[in-house]
């Protein structure tokens, strides 16, 4: 059985639903309102599978103003919210109570303004992180950040998540591209975090509320830089014997000072089950697979995959293919984007996100097949080699209780490791639900303290997006509502 | 004189503060003082000084990260990072010799507290953009961290960055972690002459616009022209508008006539050799177009590209000014005659109207007692920001008033 545990629903808010569901239509319309329980169990869930409430109400704003007046409505009536985007969090981040309103802000996806003199566009935060770009391409920019689920995620999404994605290394992630934000506050109150300039006025309020996983208020708006597309990009694969090589060739072609665009580790496991369903050309007798992608002119490309063949023979690679053409690197990138899909043929799968520094990469391989071998799992690694996100995928069958809790055992312990040796619970899918408890290991309880009195300064009552990110034992009666209760001294 | 304070380690950083606000104690936070002549000045009953903090205490080259002391001199760490052919990418500017402090006194922890970024951020981001990691003691006395040594990392509320552009108010940092680039192998600048300001920040603009990876893009107007000291732009007697390519050595020439094309009807440009383009930079570093005088304010005003000229052409027309475009227009730098206010009431409508925000960086400290440094907060905003110096520093203690009069 799954053994995240969840706070019981407040039964006081549920005998009051009729009654706030009347107060909400008179405030922003029927419209809005999805109450009817099919409708609501759309939104049980989002990509952490494995646990499901179905909300008491859920509500589709279309405006800032009506965003403003829902959370107003609900502050006041001492109301839970879960804001939502397309809800594919991969760690429970939009996982609804029994007793919450699910506010999803994904029909506000119009785009507001592109300015291509200042290299910036302005976005309601629905709009899916890839329809950016395709607002942009035309004109030769594209919006950076490109997480896996790029078609269907959102950029509110994005933005609670500060989200990452294979290309960081060379563009940053969320927080490194986005200007400015608007916010409505639980309260209300819209404010403008940022702007469109490139420096903040004041504390760097946006860097709090970028990655803040819905704890600080709901973003309907933001300014994202848009960037220059390269003239070209090509990708290069090449395959190892061993784990260490791979790592050490990474390294390598670091220390002769080459960032690459990209640096994508596969173990043996993911390259199989990713050329099954993509036919990418991925060589197939190898232990350890890296894509590296440069980017620049035709002859720029040429010369910078050369220099990192030469690199690379340094490490006794199996197989060196630089992409052929066009079709080939889409056919690359295509595997590796959709190698969560394609495992996900084979089995269900948890898929961790922890960090660690690259020298540790083999040591951590070999710990983590241990750790699942223990559990009686098996496991496929992805890993961003460039930034140091590695990502196992823990197979197991979701119809057998005793795997799936043991598939989330396995889980706890890798990412134990991941902090130990230097890394961290989560490079890019969030803390949500899964890693909560987790929190004490990377953070002192004076490390949450003082996280957890920010989101009371913007959220003095905790209403929003309870039971996520800090663990449930230490946040108990600030859930309650109490303000003052939170904590002092750690 | 103050009573000073100098921990020698964070254990005694952490017990001198949390005994300091058992007492409450109003401290006055520095590193060497290369910021001491910036900002408002905070009102205080002691000064403590991280600059006995020092030390790099990570580097892993083929990580491209850093751990170094909150005290550790910038230009301390730029060598250990040169002599493994790395750098810091951001550029961090040292305010202290336009500011009348001693110069080469920046530490990293200031780097960080004030997040001043050089002419690079257009390429790599601002110092905020590069910082990884933190450890710092609160006003409450409170060690804290947030962050780590890895690239990504998102679990829990980025308060690390969050900390960045606070000036000290609301922790001392006692060790931050960064990012770290590889120098790069070859680098030249374009110089385009004559062009007014309006034209100039067009033609940046088409430049950042380009696959190219421009790394410094600045238009200086022919009166700070003039100040330049690298040799062959000395003499030009004109407004200068600088292009920074930086890539490898095999790719350099294509580049940079693919920028002479894209750039071609805005004339032919001056070429600046790697070592001219090293010397030109690095005067940006320090400001020197900008240098110390008491008969003169500075600010630093930050607003979009396509409304900088136009802030300026407003400023102009109360006052003389000398201006420095730098980040393609994004920062301009404005040298301005000392007056009672520095000019604030005229500059801050000038940047009002069009958008963006302004700092006053240099003025008498009488004058930076009286007018607002720091372009004043929006009231929901100023709630916020209240509200997180409360979070962190309950009985503010730490560099009171250095942003802001009243907290």
């Amino acid at each position: 059985m799954p053994h995240i545990e969840l706070p019981e629903p407040d039964v006081g808010v549920l005998r009051r639903l009729p009654i706030l569901i009347e107060g909400l239509k008179s405030r922003v319309g029927k419209d809005l309102l999805i109450v009817d329980e099919d409708g609501r169990r759309a939104y049980e869930t989002d990509a952490f599978t494995a646990y499901r409430r179905v909300p008491m109400l859920v509500v589709l704003p279309r405006t800032t103003e009506e965003v403003s007046k829902i959370l107003k409505y609900c502050h006041e009536n001492d109301v839970k919210v879960v804001p939502r985007g397309a809800g594919t969090s991969l760690c429970g981040g939009s996982l609804p109570t029994e007793d919450s309103i699910v506010l999803c802000i994904s029909k506000m996806n119009r785009v507001l303004e592109i300015d291509y003199a200042n290299r910036l566009a302005r976005l309601e935060a629905g709009i899916t992180n890839l329809q950016i770009t395709a607002n942009v391409a035309g004109e030769g920019f594209f919006y950076a950040p490109d997480p896996s689920s790029q078609l269907a995620c959102t950029l509110a999404g994005n933005l609670a998540m500060n989200s990452g994605g294979a290309h960081c290394l060379k563009y940053g992630v969320t927080t490194h591209n986005v200007l400015g934000v608007k916010m409505v506050l639980i309260d209300g109150t819209v404010v403008e975090i940022g702007g469109s300039a490139l420096e903040r006025n004041g504390y760097d309020l946006l860097s709090l509320v970028i990655g803040s996983e819905g704890q600080l208020g709901v973003i309907t708006e933001a300014t994202v830089k848009l960037v220059p597309a390269p003239e070209g990009a090509r990708p290069m694969m090449i395959g190892f014997r061993s784990p260490e090589a791979a790592g050490n060739c990474v390294s390598a072609i670091i220390a002769a000072g080459i960032i690459p665009v990209a640096i994508e580790y596969m173990d043996h496991a993911a390259i199989e089950v990713c050329e099954a369903f993509a036919g990418a050309g991925y060589p197939l007798d190898v232990e350890a697979l890296l894509i590296v992608e440069v980017e620049g002119s035709e002859s720029e490309i040429g010369i910078l995959l050369g220099r990192i063949a030469e690199i690379a023979a340094r490490f006794d690679p199996k197989t060196v293919q630089i992409s052929a053409d066009a079709d080939q690197s889409a056919r690359i990138w295509a595997g590796r984007k959709a190698a969560f899909g394609a495992i996900g043929r084979i089995s269900d799968y948890l898929c961790m996100d922890g960090t660690i520094p690259l020298a540790q990469l083999p040591h951590a391989l070999t710990r983590i097949s241990q750790i699942c071998a223990e559990y009686g799992l098996k496991v496929a690694n992805i890993f961003h080699a460039g930034d140091g996100n590695l990502h196992p995928l823990i197979l197991y069958d979701a119809n057998d209780p005793e795997q799936a809790a043991n598939a989330e055992i396995a889980g706890e312990t890798i990412l134990k490791l991941c902090v130990e040796l230097g890394g961290c619970l989560t490079g890019e899918h969030g803390v949500g639900i899964e890693k909560r408890e987790l929190m004490t290991t990377q953070f002192s309880p004076t490390d949450l303290a003082v996280q957890m009195r920010i989101k009371t300064v913007f959220d003095p009552t905790w209403r929003l997006n309870q039971a996520k990110v800090f663990p449930l034992a230490i946040t108990d009666v600030m859930r309650a509502g109490d303000a003052a209760s939170t904590p002092e001294a750690a | 004189m103050s009573e000073l304070f100098r921990p020698a380690a964070e254990w005694e950083l952490q017990s001198m503060i949390a005994r300091l606000a058992r007492e409450k104690r109003g401290i006055e936070v520095v590193g060497h003082g290369a910021l001491r002549n910036t900002g408002r000045v905070a009102s205080s009953d002691v000064v403590l000084t991280t600059s006995g903090l020092k030390g790099v205490t990570l580097y892993e080259p083929t990580e491209l990260v850093m751990s170094a002391r909150s005290g550790t001199p910038v230009f301390e760490i730029e060598q250990i990072l040169a002599a493994r052919g790395q750098m810091l990418a951001f550029e961090p500017v040292d305010l202290g010799p336009a500011t009348g402090a001693p110069g080469g006194a920046l530490s990293i922890g200031g780097v960080f507290a004030t997040n001043f970024s050089g002419s690079r951020r257009i390429a790599v981001g601002s110092a905020r953009d590069n910082l990884l990691g933190v450890r710092a003691v609160n006003g409450r006395g409170e060690l804290f961290k947030s962050g780590g040594r890895v690239m990504k990392n998102v679990a829990g509320i980025d308060v690390a960055r969050g900390l960045t552009g606070s000036w000290g108010t609301l922790a001392v940092m006692t060790e931050v972690t960064f990012k770290v680039a590889p120098l790069p192998q070859t680098m030249q600048t374009l110089a385009f002459v004559g062009l007014p300001d309006d034209l100039a920040i067009e033609a940046l603009g088409i430049a950042m616009a380009t696959p190219l990876e421009i790394s410094g893009a600045v238009h200086l107007p022919k009166n700070c022209a003039e100040r330049l000291k690298v040799p062959k732009l000395k003499g030009v007697g004109q407004s200068l508008t600088l292009l920074r390519l930086e890539t490898f050595s095999t790719s350099i020439d294509e580049r940079k006539e693919k920028l002479k094309t894209a750039l071609k009807v805005y004339g032919n440009p001056i070429e600046l050799d790697p070592e001219e383009t090293f010397g030109l930079w690095s005067e940006f570093r320090t400001l020197s177009v900008m240098p110390f005088s008491t008969d003169t304010s500075l600010w630093r005003i930050s607003t979009l590209p396509t409304k900088a000229p136009e802030i300026v052409a407003a400023i102009q027309k109360f006052m003389p000014s000398v201006a420095f475009y730098d980040w393609s227009g994004a920062l301009i730098w404005l040298e301005v005659p000392a007056a009672a206010d520095a000019g604030a009431a005229d500059v801050r409508r000038a940047v009002a109207v069009r958008g963006g925000h302004a700092t006053l960086i240099r003025a008498e400290p009488e004058i930076r007692s009286t007018v607002d440094v720091f372009e004043p907060l929006k009231p929901e905003i100023e709630r916020l920001t209240r509200g997180i110096k409360s979070a962190f520093d309950p009985s503010g203690l730490l560099n009171r008033g250095r942003m802001y009069a009243n907290f």
